[in-house]
């Protein structure tokens, strides 16, 4: 998924710099809300954490592979807005040392990553947890479907920047067909990763997980005397 | 050892091994993108990037010949390198309770 340098024209780059450096400023005030002492550590590590699973390219079928992008993953772990700063981080590194994404793509890597990935993983799954039982395997399908929705959504996001600003003349209806199919495949590998990683620490520890906070119900546990709720969901 | 320091250091050797051992065992096919771009005949308008000549460029360490331990070491320091940036960014944009401190005190005993 990582954009190299080329493939957009310098004003579509620009546009897509401009997006991307607004929402990585409307996530620094966002992710102050996110971020407490309990869960920054965890935040630190996560995008850690995506940097070395997006190394460990999976094979999807046709000589084709791709690698988990994060976004839902990621979102609902630690909360939205730090999910985009954790995407973020994780680009930038990969751009600059590893040269994986170009560098004036990097704009446009964030955006299709950073801010479509983790809206709409992280969209999809808040809207099937309204639905969905509010249970642990309410949340892991929810995350899931958000997982997979997102990469092809990031893809079809490209397939638009590519439409306004791709410096090739070739048929947008092939480069939509290839960038769907392809990623709505590697969207399964996302998938599993996802409720993979998210299903082992909820089972250890479910209280740092931001988008398990609908599973706490303090009120109902506490019932030692002098114990404060939030003691309680610690 | 708290069980929130435990997942943190479980987390971290998770993190290493993926990085530093599983990434061997990636697939070398071209991802989706460049599949695509491929099939659809623009994937010749692809430049390299201004960073192409880095010492870590494409996860492998220049100089290392062993083609695992090189993206190994590339792999680990590139944990390394995100852990410090994300891990101070969110650090420093923290809510600061103040009673973390307390709070971890209250609960030593209890052996949380």
């Amino acid at each position: 998924m990582h954009v190299p340098d080329g493939f957009l024209d310098a004003p579509t780059s620009v546009a897509t710099g401009v997006v991307a450096a607004g929402t990585v400023a409307l996530a620094l005030r966002g992710a102050r809300r996110e971020l407490d002492e309990r869960t920054a550590p965890l935040a630190g590590l996560t995008a850690a954490f995506v940097f070395a699973v997006q190394m460990v390219n999976f094979p999807v079928g046709a000589g084709t592979s791709g690698h988990l992008i994060g976004g839902a993953l990621t979102a609902v772990l630690v909360g939205p807005w730090t999910a985009v700063l954790c995407t973020t981080v994780v680009l930038v590194v990969q751009a600059v040392l590893f040269a994986d994404g170009g560098i004036t793509a990097l704009g446009t890597n964030v955006t299709l990553m950073g801010l479509v990935a983790v809206g709409v993983g992280y969209g999809v799954s808040r809207l099937l947890l309204s639905v969905l039982p509010r249970t642990r395997g309410g949340l892991l399908a929810a995350a899931g479907a958000g997982a997979f929705v997102s990469v092809p959504a990031a893809a079809l996001v490209f397939v638009a920047l590519f439409a306004a600003g791709g410096v090739a003349d070739v048929p947008l209806g092939a480069v939509a067909a290839a960038m769907g199919g392809v990623h709505v495949l590697i969207g399964i590998g996302e998938a599993v990763i996802t409720v993979a990683v998210l299903a082992a620490v909820l089972s250890v520890r479910p209280d740092l997980v931001h988008g398990a906070a609908h599973l706490h119900r303090p009120a109902d546990l506490a019932t030692r005397p002098g114990l404060r709720a939030e003691e309680v969901v610690r | 050892m708290s069980r929130r320091r435990g997942l943190w250091l479980a987390g971290l050797l998770v993190t290493l091994v993926v990085a530093g051992f599983v990434s061997s065992y990636a697939s070398s096919s071209p991802d989706g993108l460049e599949w695509a771009a491929g099939e659809t005949g623009f994937a010749d308008t692809a430049r390299d990037s201004a960073t192409a000549d880095s010492p870590l460029a494409d996860y492998a360490v220049s100089g290392v010949d062993d083609g695992r331990l090189s993206g190994g070491l590339a792999g680990v320091a590139g944990v390394a390198v995100t852990l410090v940036l994300a891990g101070g960014l969110t650090l420093a944009l923290r809510r600061r309770t103040g009673r973390s401190a307390q709070d971890a005190a209250a609960a030593r005993p209890a052996g949380d």
